[in-house]
């Protein structure tokens, strides 16, 4: 029993992160028709960016100097996300072939970037000692770390989701996920949104670049291209531009692969998560919480 | 006087090339029926003047070029668009999907929507994707009516709806007519002869008879060459 809870938390902690990367990831895929294949560089960028705070301003207590890692994180993958779609996607919206190759162009020269810069080697990120602590849970013994990640993604999906329902831009991005000409027709510049939304996919994935550092207890350049194909399962598996959906798949890929690691055998879990997607597939093709392509 | 001009107009969609050179002029306060058979390109015309679909050649409004304007840009100018199939945000409130069209600077005149339409005042929190496709027609007219415009581009308002609806719909339509310039593609030529006092004919991506609507719709032998319908 104590050992089913921890791996529910540990499963839990990594759909925390499959979130933060996927959520962005389904909404600029929604709004924009865009395959965003250097998403994975903002997570990465975002934990390099939680490392360097953690390394280097160790005049802040270890808390704080956490606190502090995943704003920055945040802030650098938001910056990015503007950055790639004002400079660069902006001049390819509607051509998709040259979208993806200057997407898949962008992710390796980042990654190559990074690790000419911090060697490709894991840097490991350091934690105050609160997190490797453990909280006693139903029995079992739970770091909490695993807490924190998913306080906090469960944090910035409510937060993600209250953008969407109650302010102008979440309304202009739910409508333009649906049909963005006629958001456009309405004398709305979707555009603008456009750049909204790869900062904030961007921002969320900062984010889950920090946490991933502390999940996977070290950084490196690979990071994000890794659990790119995860969110990429989590986004087709939640239907595309669905939060929500995003969310129930994150849980439901990143269980899956927790339990058949530890309960079947180390290393069938991804292979599992691949089975998931081809019966959602089968079963429910636009994704469970997706609507069907009209 | 002339609300719009359009002339040569050419647009492709993909490598079709759907409108070979169109030109006619929409009279101003007034209700224009575009007509013709399905697939002529009358709603590619919309889309066009709409700038929803990249054309060549020249569309004025009020005098004012508007090829290659925005789509955002020509709403805020006040043209309206009603698509055909409606196209509400299904997935979006009653209120939600008016709250989108209002315009910073503009008083959305939700009393004229409400009083055209008051089953959707009583339904603001309902999912427009579950509206009945008579209401949906309704919430598309509601949006385009919620600003004042200049020019209404309205797309088959009729299509697939129970005789009861469209009478409610022709209502609507004549009101909101009364104080703008509509450009109605309609298949029904009933509906355009009841609405429209100007009419243009499409065949296969080119104008084939401007003129009274009237005249074509008591002309059995025009309607019948040009819209392949009966009139008795």
């Amino acid at each position: 029993m104590s050992s089913f809870v921890l791996y529910t938390i540990t499963g839990l902690g990594l759909a925390g992160l499959y979130f933060l990367l996927a959520s962005g990831l389904s909404l600029i895929f929604g709004l924009m028709s865009v395959l965003n294949l250097a998403h994975g560089a903002f997570f990465a960028a975002g934990g390099f960016a939680a490392w360097w705070v953690m390394d280097a301003l160790t005049v802040l207590p270890p808390g704080l100097r956490f606190v502090v890692a995943v704003v920055l994180a945040g802030l650098v993958g938001m910056v990015a996300g503007a950055l790639v779609e004002r400079g660069l996607i902006r001049h390819l919206y509607g051509r998709h072939v040259e979208q993806i190759l200057l997407t898949i162009g962008l992710g390796m020269a980042a990654v190559a970037l990074m690790g000419g810069w911090f060697s490709y080697d894991p840097r490991l990120l350091s934690q105050p000692a609160w997190f490797t602590d453990t909280t006693v849970i139903a029995g079992a013994n739970v770091p909490n770390s695993r807490l924190l990640i998913l306080g906090v993604a469960a944090v910035l999906l409510v937060g993600l989701m209250l953008f969407l329902a109650r302010t102008r831009h979440g309304l202009i991005i739910r409508a333009g996920v649906e049909n963005p000409n006629m958001v456009r027709a309405l004398g709305i510049d979707v555009d603008r949104s456009f750049t909204i939304v790869f900062a904030l996919g961007g921002l969320l994935a900062g984010v889950g670049g920090a946490l991933a550092g502390v999940y996977f207890n070290g950084i490196s350049p690979n990071l994000g291209t890794t659990q790119l194909i995860f969110a990429f399962i989590v986004v087709v598996i939640g239907g595309l531009g669905s939060v929500p959906g995003t969310a129930l798949a994150a849980v439901l890929v990143a269980l899956t692969q927790v339990y058949v690691n530890n309960y079947l055998s180390t290393g069938v879990g991804s292979i599992s998560v691949v089975g998931l997607l081809a019966l959602v597939l089968l079963i429910r093709p636009q994704g469970l919480l997706g609507k069907a392509a009209p | 006087m002339t609300a719009a001009r359009i002339a040569d107009l050419h647009v492709w969609r993909g490598e079709a090339h759907i409108l070979h050179g169109v030109g006619f002029e929409v009279a101003a306060n007034a209700v224009t029926a575009l007509l013709g058979r399905n697939g002529v390109g009358k709603t590619t015309t919309l889309l066009a003047m709409m700038g929803l679909l990249p054309a060549k050649g020249s569309i004025q409004i009020d005098g004012e070029e508007t090829v290659g304007t925005p789509t955002h840009e020509l709403a805020r100018r006040g043209i309206g668009y009603v698509p055909e199939d409606r196209e509400v945000f299904a997935g979006l409130t009653v209120a939600e999907n008016f709250r989108l069209a209002e315009r910073p600077g503009v008083e959305p005149r939700y009393d004229l929507v409400y009083e055209l339409f008051p089953d959707l005042a009583t339904r603001p929190d309902q999912p427009a994707g579950t509206l009945s496709g008579g209401q949906q027609q309704m919430l598309a007219l509601g949006r385009a009516l919620l600003n004042p415009s200049r020019l209404l581009l309205i797309d088959e308002p009729t299509k697939g709806l129970a005789p009861i609806v469209v009478e409610h719909v022709m209502e609507a339509l004549v009101r909101a007519s009364s104080d703008t310039t509509v450009l109605l593609v309609e298949q029904n030529l009933w509906v355009a002869a009841e609405l429209a006092t100007h009419a243009v004919v499409l065949d296969q991506g080119t104008v084939v008879y401007t003129g009274e609507m009237a005249a074509l719709a008591t002309d059995g032998a025009l309607a019948g060459r040009y819209l392949g319908v009966e009139v008795r």
